[in-house]
């Protein structure tokens, strides 16, 4: 709020590039060049072929290791909380793993799985896979008692009371943990790339800033910032939808 | 005229963790038809003991039988409502009326026409389409009644079911359950703490003393309901002398 005033939240952003496009044209960095010169070099870099297939690749490791871990997270979540001697033994790792710096385990990835396009799904899995457990299994265990108790009373086998009752009633918070873990998943298709630094958006990074083309490598930021705002943004929408709907939990 | 037991407890025992009593050599047997009532002060296990009867805790001595049948878990005969309602909140309440239809595997288009009629019977016509966050707590109520009826059950289980509901709501429902007794051939166990709507609803009230939870006494109020509205029942003789009687067995268990 100013002067009675609301003020749209892009505003502040459109402080910041007004800052950098400053700063950029009075030179004093190398690093930063003016805000414009960035955006007109992103439009350039996008339509090229070199662009299109980075970007493909990225996003095809991200979506397998979005895949992978959503496929193996939620079980293991669900698991978790529904068998006590299993959530205790291995609630202890996943705590560990989640806040773990997974990134140094990468070079120890390249290592046994070679480098290459599954070295990145594997650290995008990393990244992802530990918070959607968490987030699920404490959804699946504040899934209210007293839904469970009436899926049995009504005669509900063990199947149904899963897809039924348990995994709906933990949507919301399966869903801030696929959130959490996509936005993870895209440091992790960045970080792995940059590490392997042969493939996809890493392979632009490193080749950018190699030839000190900042303009190109700004924009590669850019863009990859957009992408991962969008993802999350995406989900989030999403997760209002079903917290409508749960809303009386 | 005794009518005959459908559901009988035979020594029904219960302890957590081998230290607390909840229950201990509950002896009961409850009439076909008829509304019986468990009555007694908070933690004299006598929603425990319901959910027993449900087959959703198991016992940890004695059995309870239900239709000649020993209990072993659930039963498409016996239909629970519970006193938070229950209801799926990502459902809405044609859903989650037919919830135990579902579960049943029963197919969409039939469940949806039974499930209609209790929405109807239960007057929420016009609320098929909501979720639970949008009723008030006597609708929601309704809901998980017209749910329990819509399985079929010989048997409903009720656990105090109108505690959340205000007055008002709370005396409608009492007509309306009695109204549905007359003309279904229902058994109801409802369990309540208020000794009042013991009195005013129950062919048979089980009294349970506290901590472990034990048949303190058996009453049968024998109150003439027919033809008369709901305040000469509570003028009625009979259904103060019980009123008083209950209270002076009650009154013993209040710290």
């Amino acid at each position: 709020m100013l002067f009675g005033k609301k003020i749209p939240i892009f505003f502040s952003l459109v402080i910041w590039f007004i800052v950098w496009e400053l700063i950029g044209q009075a030179g004093l960095s190398t690093i930063i060049p003016p805000f414009s010169r960035v955006v007109a070099a992103g439009i350039t870099i996008v339509p090229t072929e070199k662009f299109s297939a980075a970007a493909s690749i990225s996003l095809r490791s991200f979506a397998i290791g979005m895949a992978l871990s959503l496929a193996i997270g939620i079980p293991f979540g669900v698991l978790m909380a529904r068998v006590e001697s299993l959530g205790r033994i291995l609630g202890m790792w996943v705590n560990i793993f989640v806040s773990a710096p997974i990134s140094a385990l990468v070079p120890i990835l390249m290592a046994v799985v070679g480098i290459g396009e599954t070295t990145v799904v594997v650290t995008v899995f990393l990244f992802a896979v530990f918070v959607i457990i968490l987030d699920t299994r404490v959804g699946v265990k504040q899934a209210d008692r007293s839904l469970v108790e009436m899926a049995r009373s009504f005669g509900a086998r063990r199947d149904q009371l899963y897809t039924k009752v348990l995994i709906l009633s933990a949507l919301p918070e399966i869903l801030a943990g696929l959130r959490l873990g996509a936005i993870r998943g895209v440091k992790g298709v960045v970080i792995g790339q940059l590490l392997v630094a042969i493939i996809g958006v890493g392979e632009l990074f490193e080749l950018y800033s190699q030839y000190f083309l900042m303009e190109e490598f700004w924009a590669l930021v850019i863009i990859v910032f957009m992408f991962a705002l969008a993802v999350s943004e995406a989900i989030a929408f999403l997760e209002k939808r079903v917290e409508y709907y749960a809303s009386a939990r | 005229m005794p009518a005959e037991t459908i559901v009988e407890a035979r020594g029904v025992g219960k302890s957590y963790d081998g230290a607390v009593e909840a229950l201990k050599d509950v002896n009961l047997m409850l009439p076909h038809g008829r509304l019986s009532t468990l009555l007694g002060p908070s933690g004299c296990g006598k929603t425990t003991l319901l959910k027993i009867i449900a087959g959703l805790i198991p016992p940890s001595s004695g059995e309870v039988w239900v239709k000649g049948k020993k209990v072993e878990g659930p039963g498409p005969e016996r239909a629970f409502v519970f006193q938070d309602f229950a209801l799926l909140p990502w459902a809405n309440v044609l859903r989650n009326v037919a919830f135990g239809l579902e579960l049943r595997g029963i197919p969409k288009e039939q469940r949806s026409e039974i499930a209609r009629r209790q929405i109807a019977e239960a007057g929420l016509s016009d609320f098929e389409s909501s979720y639970p966050h949008q009723l008030s707590g006597g609708m929601k109520q309704r809901v998980g009644l017209a749910r329990a009826l819509a399985v079929d059950a010989d048997i409903i289980l009720m656990d105090e079911p109108f505690s959340s509901v205000d007055e008002q709501t709370r005396r409608k429902f009492q007509e309306e359950l009695l109204d549905l007794l007359r003309h279904k051939q229902k058994t109801v166990i409802f369990v309540t703490h208020s000794i009042e709507e013991a009195a005013y609803l129950s062919d048979q009230i089980v009294l349970l003393s506290p901590r472990p939870g034990t048949v303190s006494k058996i009453i049968q109020p024998n109150i003439e309901r027919a033809g008369r509205n709901p305040d000469e029942i509570r003028r009625d003789k009979n259904y103060l002398d019980v009123v008083e009687e209950i209270w002076q067995i009650l009154k013993h268990y209040v710290v």
